[in-house]
């Protein structure tokens, strides 16, 4: 017995991988279209009361927010071709950037939401129960919109960790890096919910 | 075996993408408190839709992905815009 070399038939389809992590992307798409189809409507009907009630809310946190999320896009874009180029180094440190940039959103979204939780402004509470009909719809749509989209950057997180450790432990490489490819889309796809939610929530005129 | 078919995007183009993205936020800011009344809503809606769509082309490399893919995906827009207008003129003659 010579030269007898073992040929081992992998199974992986990465465009079918890619292709389903698309067809996820949609229905996360079509969840916060509904979402934002419900806002304009109520928008509509109380045009004076959203205005009043966006004022509440610190358009400077927004913005802040609005280019960190830009900026952690940009840098897991960028650990996408790091990998792709094999350099490992570099692939961890954009990740790690990404997940520091994440973090910075979330403590800030924090300070937000304390922000108005102390001014008992919270769903379900007295003051929000005792606001009239316009205002009290604003306020819940933006609880549940920015907090949907904050349990978003929560799981975006977790996905990033796992690669952080998988390019680690050589398991994600120039070769094989679909999982960082998937949550890469994921993470734009959070970013891509952000550009709307930011003008719509904050900057009503 | 090459398995992975994804182009890549090299660091200079991807922060060339980021600076526009950048100046867009900065431009939807400023608008904001300029009085355009009707206008300033629509104005701020296209920078968004300009700004998503540099975000999936670019970030999300639909520029680079099969035509099958882009077409899919322009496709859920399409529905999505479709779903808006039907609801809006429910409203409107109801």
């Amino acid at each position: 017995m010579s030269q007898h070399t073992a040929h081992i038939e992998e199974h992986r389809d990465d465009e079918a991988s890619k292709l389903g992590m698309w067809l996820f992307i949609f229905t996360e798409l079509l969840l916060f279209g509904g979402l934002f189809l419900v806002y304009s409507i109520f928008r509509m009907q109380y045009p004076v009361e959203f205005r009043e009630c966006s004022l509440e809310l610190s358009v400077t946190i927004g913005a802040i927010n609005t280019v960190v999320l830009l900026f952690s896009s940009m840098t897991v874009a960028m650990s996408m071709t790091a990998i792709q180029k094999n350099d490992m180094k570099k692939a961890l440190l954009y990740i790690g950037v990404t997940l520091f940039c994440a973090a910075i959103f979330l403590v800030n979204k924090y300070f937000e939401w304390s922000g108005k939780f102390h001014h008992g402004l919270y769903p379900g509470s007295e003051l929000m129960t005792h606001l009239d009909r316009g205002h009290h719809l604003y306020f819940s749509l933006y609880f549940f919109m920015t907090g949907l989209h904050a349990l978003h950057i929560i799981i975006g997180m977790t996905l990033l960790f796992v690669c952080y450790f998988k390019v680690r432990k050589n398991t994600i490489h120039s070769q094989d890096y679909v999982l960082l490819e998937n949550s890469a889309l994921y993470w734009h796809l959070v970013d891509l919910i952000w550009i709307f939610l930011f003008p719509l929530m904050y900057l009503i005129s | 075996m090459a398995n992975n078919t994804t182009h890549t995007i090299e660091y200079q183009s991807l922060s060339k993408t980021l600076l526009i993205l950048l100046f867009l936020t900065f431009v939807t800011i400023s608008i904001a408190s300029v009085q355009l009344g009707a206008f300033t809503l629509a104005v701020a809606l296209l920078i968004a839709c300009v700004k998503s769509f540099i975000v999936l082309s670019h970030f999300m490399h639909l520029k680079y992905e099969s035509l099958l893919l882009r077409i899919l995906v322009a496709m859920v827009f399409v529905l999505f815009a479709l779903i808006v207008a039907i609801t809006f003129i429910d409203y409107a003659f109801r």
